[in-house]
């Protein structure tokens, strides 16, 4: 019988030659990661199990992205504490302010993300990784722990569901776009306990930092991870990583021929219009033109989901020469130092600050109503984040609008809800004047 | 309020409380707003658990009620202070026709009990008394006079909560391996 991939990373993790869905195995952990909010927990559940050491400090990544630079004395004593337990059990990874990046943005543009690995991170979206043919799940703080002291984990084998799409994107439609849709089409648990795998000829076409979008919301589907087979861009993406984790990928895998799914979705790409989700869940998905000219109050661009460099250069693309509507606040939020760095030396950051956009280091911040842009009562906003839950981004009256980085954009400029070819059919109203 | 008392290992679980009623698709996002994650107390985190639903629950909820709820329960974000903040509100059980799988896996991992039933879910009246026999898989409205059924945990899920939760059994099993 054939395996999907998640079946043979699992089978290889786990010592086996093969794993059925619907059992329980225990693998071996390649990656475990934390962040500020989950470490903490996690630190005082290991301390008080009497755990003294860690499984293997160079597998373990501390991240301390959500409320930092911290926001006020609470989280600055917890992101303390995930400090004090990086430097007691000298793990490897562990990234500080000025070096740090969104976790999910981070690790796989590090390198310590390969193909074939199993990672474990307390944080729902760790499923992004899934783009480089990973298995890579959210867990919660004791999964952590368990895994930082024992180095494995427990995991039920999840069934796949292939989702095969078809055609090429239409213009302003990207990674974004396509899971948006994907999620309305299935529901918010329509892959509950199951793997996503995304394939067909516009998966081929998307670059990895599309990928890396659509597997970072396969868990708003309800899934277990969402994951993209190796091909040459994968291979390219993982060769040009500063600690080489194409070195540990040979273990690529590949679905077999005669993988069994739960079922195959047949997508046609060429058929998805620019997207957004309404409030308040991310399967509530129609065509932008459904609710353009909405007016808003703030629009977010980044987060784990959008704030990779292709991310920017398509808000700069939609912003170069225009202005962020008087109305409209604009918050920017690069993934990692990195993507800020690129993006200052190729002048995208000067497009976005000219266009009237703040630009913030990198942070979870506003997505999940931390900091840098919280919602006042009755507020909109539209954001290239992941959720869009009741309160996600500040008071419980205040609404979020899923989006990908070109329909933000555009929004952010004609201070509604807008495509691209709304605004861009409007002559420019001057850069820097 | 005050937490539900957690059961003790080897005892037979048997959960008798007011039926505390939602719909589907309840988030952590809404059981524990993120304002509150920069603690990890429990007994803060309780204070707030639902506030962004039902902003009147902490005020209602007695030691040892049960919370019953529609699909996908718990879904969206992995943060374990939903299921602390649900544990220290003073719930001693959840009851939904559905789990999102991180929630399940941290209700397993920290011996919060919760159980499947769609029947309960869709019969389940607020205000009823429940009595959820997890091991047995049932669960009865004495109110209603009703007895559901629901689904009952794989032998090794229910090993871990024997076990009184992830940690200990990964200390077992250490102890095992090292001697």
């Amino acid at each position: 019988m054939g395996h999907t991939i998640v079946e043979k990373i699992l089978a290889r993790a786990a010592g086996r030659d093969g794993v059925s869905p619907g059992e329980i195995v225990e693998a071996q952990v390649d990656l475990a990661l934390a962040n500020d909010v989950t470490a903490p927990l996690a630190i005082a559940e290991f301390e008080k199990a009497g755990f003294e050491h860690v499984f293997d400090p160079a597998k373990v990544a501390l991240v301390p992205d959500h409320f930092t630079p911290n926001k006020d004395v609470r989280s600055a004593e917890q992101a303390k504490r995930v400090r004090e337990f990086a430097r007691k059990h000298a793990i490897e990874h562990y990234f500080e302010v000025g070096r740090m990046g969104i976790e999910h943005v981070l690790l796989p543009e590090q390198g310590l993300v390969a193909p074939g690995d199993v990672v474990v991170g307390a944080d729902s979206h760790t499923c992004t990784y899934g783009a480089l043919a990973a298995f890579s799940t959210g867990v919660g703080s004791t999964d952590f722990a368990a895994a930082m002291a024992w180095g494995r984990v427990w995991l039920r084998v999840p069934e796949s569901i292939k989702f095969v799409y078809y055609g090429s994107p239409k213009p302003w439609v990207g990674g974004k776009d396509l899971i948006l849709h994907t999620i309305g089409l299935i529901g918010v648990d329509g892959a509950l306990y199951q793997a996503m795998e995304f394939a067909g000829e516009a998966i081929t076409e998307l670059s990895l930092d599309g990928r890396f979008t659509m597997c970072n919301m396969a868990i708003e589907a309800g899934a277990k991870c969402g994951v993209v087979g190796f091909d040459a861009k994968t291979d390219a993406y993982l060769k040009a990583r500063p600690l080489g984790s194409h070195a540990r990928s040979a273990g690529a895998v590949f679905a077999s021929a005669a993988a069994a799914y739960a079922r195959v979705v047949e997508i046609d790409a060429s058929a998805v219009e620019p997207t957004v989700a309404k409030p308040h869940l991310p399967g509530n998905a129609v065509p932008v033109s459904e609710v353009a000219g909405l007016e808003i109050d703030q629009v977010v661009i980044g987060s784990c989901t959008n704030g990779r460099l292709s991310d920017l250069h398509q808000a700069a693309e939609v912003l170069r020469g225009r202005r962020v509507h008087p109305r409209v606040r604009l918050v920017v939020l690069p993934g990692t130092q990195q993507v800020v760095l690129e993006a200052m030396a190729d002048g995208t950051l000067q497009t976005l600050i000219e266009a009237g956009a703040a630009v913030s280091t990198p942070t979870c911040g506003p997505c999940l109503g931390g900091h840098m842009g919280v919602l006042a009562a009755g507020e909109r906003c539209v954001s290239t984040t992941n959720r869009n839950f009741v309160g996600r981004m500040g008071d419980v009256t205040s609404e979020v609008y899923l989006a990908g980085p070109y329909v933000a954009a555009a929004s952010a400029v004609a201070g509604h809800i807008a495509t691209p070819t709304d605004v861009l059919a409007t002559r420019l109203n001057g850069g820097r004047s | 309020m005050s937490p539900a008392p957690t059961p003790r290992e080897g005892t037979a679980m048997i959960f008798e409380g007011m039926a505390h009623t939602f719909g589907r698709d309840v988030d952590t996002d809404v059981i524990i707003p993120a304002r509150y994650l920069n603690t990890s107390d429990p007994a803060e985190l309780g204070s707030h658990c639902m506030e962004d639903i039902d902003p009147e629950f902490v005020k209602r909820v007695q030691p040892g009620d049960i919370i019953v709820a529609g699909e996908n329960f718990g879904c969206g974000s992995s943060r374990e202070h939903a299921p602390v903040a649900i544990r220290a509100a003073g719930v001693s059980c959840v009851v939904a026709a559905s789990f999102a799988r991180i929630f399940y896996r941290n209700a397993i991992n920290t011996a919060l009990p919760i159980v499947v039933s769609k029947e309960a879910a869709a019969g389940g009246r607020a205000g009823d008394r429940l009595r959820v026999d997890p091991a047995a898989g049932t669960v009865v409205d004495l109110t209603q006079g009703v007895t559901y059924t629901a689904d009952v945990f794989p032998p090794f899920m229910q090993e871990l909560i024997a076990c009184g939760g992830l940690l200990p059994y990964v200390k077992a099993r250490l102890a095992k391996e090292a001697g």
